[in-house]
């Protein structure tokens, strides 16, 4: 039948279609920095593979169905007795694992290589930058520079940046997809992970792991700069921004959508939310949203456990804007 | 307890408004339908209170199609939300309940109860059996199921919709970020289908193990069969850790333990692997069924015996063990270093080994064959590229550092969709085009079946196609809305437009049903399909004992050869003797009454008024611990009626002689 034939060529020409239209916006494809060229390289060789196994499987499957398909003239074909075929079904179960070995050294081998400083990169000097998440904004503390910064991070070029990175609320995933996979940022636990930009740039960053309502707005801009750009950012922060208090870091951790804000110390001076033992900054009165109220429970590592924080138990004017924002006069183009 | 009546329903969208609105009048035209046509009695005897392995298949069915109703309009609403930027047609709140419902629905309410009605229905006559080995558990299992289905289908309109995502990762779905009593809904409702599940899982082992008919050994059973035994040992297994960890989940959310929170010493990620611990075999729960259809139908129109059995009943057991052994790679990115990532590399690869092998099975099935292309066959069909997409995308993500790149993306969300509808989706359609007439003694229209088959898989392929370049450009999946500078719009529009394709094939599937139950032909042989196994070899639709004689086997496609020998297919009436059948019992539907009320209760942490309702649960259970009702038999006169008007027709192999 030649609809038969009709999905088959409707199925091979969707990715040629996309393949040729859309290249230019994969990003995963245009890797920024040597850890994102190790990842690309890697999908690059899979991509070869497994293209093989589908030209395979698809030429096979559109000569059987084609050949054998049932026709007025065959109708009194009577199929063989088939039980199957010893050295056919080695046939088909050695080369999988073959093509499974080949993609196994190559992946283990990037995987132990995606923990370190990337090659070539192990005289350059780090530059560490504590990433903390929080509903819904990204924090990056410079600790060396002693300067934070909220919803943008600022690095130099060719230099390898140790992230480490943690939570101060639900878990969230860390993700620069130019420069990089991606790791979890999770409460009261470190991961680590290695970046390099190789030129001056600016980079889309996210969280791609679902956490709430605000998930959609956890973008930040990673801006790659010269080392004498990036110098001159650490002096004029260290000059001009104002100190991050205590109350104001309280403040900042709400679940709220802030735009960019800068600091010229940092968070890590009175918590360290990497820390096993740290207090836990969450307050449910401030997700409450539309719905039957359960029950919540009162926490003895809570922030707020001392006197001076009981009056924000209550009120919970930051949240709304996200939720008039669906009112608003926007058009889509 | 104050009951806050003021939060009880949801309000304030018009959306769920019209909802409200529109269950109430299905609710109050079904009361009064079955009033006005006083079909209460019936519905009771015949429906709720029956044990027969084939009705409770059909329920299982029904409910199925119902739920993929509801999932398929979620995914529509998640489709129309994203099909623009900045859209402002669902708010970020009722996207999360959506893309959460639309998941849990799909997985748990309709791709299971699906694969277990068909089960239900083919797997004892495929065996030669007269009902699965306890028809009454089996009730309470579809009950069970029943009951938590629609606790959870009620969130959206009483008390709030679970918004957690169906993964309902902490800390987010602990009580420290979602206060309401929403995601109580996931923990209860899925615990009391969950248990309906185990049963299932239970029940289908012994009932493939000790009542398989003369000559049916190991070997020689049908590989829906097989795949069957094998779903049932990976429900046994996987089924519990679910159950500890919503359990785990309840008592966090519901009376402030640490299992799973940020404070207190909880760890969020015990959650995530418990909950893969069972999710990941759950893949294969479903998948595993799946394909054991594709076996059957694919071998009956080729009219060949499937290509290498031995081979496919050790690939199913090949990927049940390894199916333990992958959850880590829904994770890689948690950061547990490259040893354990790499280990689960390459675990996860290796499962493409016996799906390959299965696969390649499949194609030599049909090569030198005489390929018939009825419906059921065109989606085994289909399934053979689609799901080929599907698994070597999976590939791909199993391979841990580049997974660091599609994790959490489209592209990971057009993978699973790619192996779940080829691989879950086309397989229940093709069951259903193929075992319909064992229901309901007609077929389902072939040229309405080829539309719905055309604009489904157009449909899929141009809804999910996109989204795997959509990854790859960096879109992240469950997020509401999207920026125009991001580039992401076209495709997202396209997708949008195939969704609405993928669900005019559904409502051609749904005018399918209507059009056959009313118009289609009855007069059809009990083998319309020239089939090869057992559930050919009685009436069609089955009467309610399935075998008047239990068939004896001599080989694999055992029907097959009854016929090519004419062996077998004559009735004496000597051979009649009395059947024994199981009673019915409406204890099930009381059960699942009970489960409902109680956990309705726990959902609003109504502790006490729960604790009484379970008191009526432990009471049905020691009801039934003293109920020895033994089951009846049927007299040889009604077994020789029921078999004479069928037997002896036109065309038809099966014969009586007296």
């Amino acid at each position: 039948m030649k609809s038969t034939r009709f999905v088959v060529l409707i199925i091979a020409l969707i990715p040629m279609i996309f393949l040729t239209g859309c290249e230019t916006n994969m990003v995963v494809f245009e890797p920024q920095g040597p850890v994102a060229r190790t990842i690309t390289d890697l999908i690059n060789w899979s991509l070869a593979w497994m293209l093989l196994v589908v030209v395979v499987v698809f030429s096979l499957f559109g000569y059987i169905v084609w050949k054998y398909r049932e026709r007025p003239d065959n109708m009194d074909y009577e199929p063989p007795e088939e039980h199957g075929s010893t050295v056919l079904e080695i046939i088909w179960t050695a080369i999988p694992i073959l093509i499974v070995i080949a993609l196994t050294i190559p992946t283990v081998q990037a995987l132990y290589d995606l923990e370190e400083v990337p090659e070539g990169y192990e005289d350059k000097e780090p530059i560490t930058i504590h990433v903390t998440a929080a509903d819904w904004k990204w924090i990056f503390s410079y600790p060396e520079q002693g300067i934070e910064t909220v919803n943008y991070a600022n690095i130099p070029e060719d230099t390898p940046i140790h992230f480490k990175l943690t939570s101060a609320s639900t878990m969230q995933s860390f993700w620069i997809p130019a420069l990089g996979g991606q790791k979890y940022a999770m409460a009261k636990m470190e991961t680590e992970m290695y970046l390099v930009a190789d030129n001056p740039g600016s980079y889309v960053g996210k969280n791609s792991n679902f956490n709430g309502r605000g998930y959609a707005g956890m973008e930040f801009e990673v801006l790659a700069q010269t080392h004498e750009d990036f110098n001159q950012w650490i002096t004029d922060v260290k000059e001009t921004a104002p100190e991050l208090t205590e109350e104001e870091y309280e403040e900042l951790l709400k679940p709220t959508h802030l735009g960019r804000l800068t600091y010229a110390n940092t968070h890590l001076e009175w918590v360290d939310h990497a820390n096993m033992h740290s207090k836990t900054y969450t307050n449910p009165e401030l997700y409450r949203y539309h719905g039957y109220q359960g029950k919540t429970f009162e926490e003895e590592d809570n922030y707020r456990n001392k006197e001076t924080n009981l009056e924000h138990n209550g009120h919970h004017s930051d949240e709304d804007d996200e939720h008039e924002g669906h009112g608003g006069e926007h058009d889509g183009h | 307890m104050g009951i806050k009546w003021d939060e009880f329903f949801i309000t304030g969208d018009p959306l769920i408004l019209g909802a409200q609105i529109s269950i109430a009048l299905t609710m109050i035209g079904i009361v009064f339908g079955l009033t006005y046509l006083k079909k209460w009695n019936w519905l009771w005897t015949e429906w709720i209170t029956t044990v027969d392995h084939k009705r409770i298949g059909i329920m299982y069915i029904i409910s199925a199609v119902l739920m993929f109703f509801r999932g398929g309009v979620d995914g529509l609403l998640m489709k129309a939300q994203t099909s623009r930027p900045e859209m402002e047609f669902l708010s970020s709140q009722h996207y999360n309940e959506i893309f959460t419902t639309h998941g849990v629905i799909m997985i748990l309410f309709m791709a299971m109860p699906f694969l277990i009605g068909l089960m239900n229905v083919v797997v004892p006559l495929q065996i030669g059996a007269r009902d699965v080995a306890f028809p009454q558990l089996n009730a309470l299992s579809f009950w069970l199921f029943f009951s938590g289905a629609m606790l959870f289908n009620i969130s959206f309109v009483i008390g709030g919709s679970p918004d957690a995502g169906w993964t309902s990762y902490f800390p987010l779905a602990g009580k420290e970020f979602s206060p309401s009593i929403a995601n109580n809904y996931y923990a209860i409702a899925l615990q009391i289908a969950g248990i309906g599940t185990l049963m299932t899982g239970i029940n289908f082992i012994v009932t493939i193990l000790k009542m398989r008919t003369k000559g049916m050994t190991l070997m020689r059973m049908p590989m829906f069969t097989w795949t069957t035994l094998i779903t049932s040992v990976i429900i046994i297994a996987a089924f519990p850790i679910f159950t500890v960890a919503l359990a785990l989940m309840t008592f966090d959310r519901l009376f402030g333990t640490h299992f799973f929170t940020v404070s207190g010493g909880g760890m969020d990620m015990l959650w995530a692997n418990l909950f893969w611990l069972w999710g990941h075999p759950e893949v294969y729960i479903v998948a595993l069924p799946a394909f054991g259809i594709f076996s059957e139908v694919i071998a009956t129109f080729s009219r060949k015996s499937l290509f290498g059995y031995k081979s496919m009943v050790y690939a199913i057991v090949g990927i049940a063990l390894l199916s333990m052994l992958v959850w880590v790679h829904h994770f890689y990115t948690m950061g547990s270093g490259p040893a354990v990532n790499s280990f689960f590399s390459i675990t996860t690869m290796l499962i493409a080994v016996p799906t390959g092998i299965k696969m390649f099975n499949w194609l030599f099935t049909m090569r030198k064959g005489r390929i018939k292309m009825t419906t059921a066959m065109l989606w085994s069909l289909a399934f053979v590229p689609c799901f080929t997409i599907g698994g070597v995308t999976g590939v791909m993500l199993a391979m841990g550092a580049a997974d660091y790149q599609y994790h959490n993306t489209l592209f990971l969300v057009a993978h699973f969709h790619y192996v779940l509808i080829p691989g879950v989706v086309f397989a229940v359609f093709a069951g259903l085009y193929y075992w319909w007439p064992k229901m309901f003694g007609h077929l389902l229209n072939e040229k309405l079946g080829k539309w719905h088959f055309w604009l489904f898989v157009i449909g899929f392929n141009v809804t999910f196609m996109p989204m795997f370049f959509l990854g790859l450009s960096g879109a992240a999946r469950r997020t509401y809305t999207f920026s125009a500078e991001s580039g992401f719009a076209p495709l997202f529009l396209l997708s949008a437009m195939g969704s609405i394709v993928l669900a005019a094939g559904f409502a051609v599937f749904c005018y399918n049903i209507y059009w056959s139950l009313r118009y289609a032909d009855r007069n059809i042989s009990s083998d319309p399909w020239d089939a090869r196994t057992l559930e050919w070899a009685t009436a069609t639709p089955v009467q309610h004992y399935n075998f008047a004689k239990l068939p004896e086997v001599k080989s694999l496609d055992a029907f097959w050869f009854m016929k090519k020998n004419n062996e077998g297919l004559t009735l004496k009436d000597s051979e009649i003797e009395e059947i024994h059948m199981p009673s019915n019992s409406g204890q099930p539907f009381i059960m699942c009454v009970l489960f409902g009320i109680s956990g309705f209760f726990l959902v609003f942490e109504w502790s006490i008024a729960a604790a009484v309702a379970a008191l009526g649960i432990f009471a049905g259970l020691i009801y039934r611990s003293f109920d020895y009702n033994d089951g009846y038999h049927i007299p040889v006169d009604e077994v020789r009626e029921t078999e004479l008007s069928w037997r002896n027709k036109k065309g038809e192999a099966h014969k009586h002689v007296s």
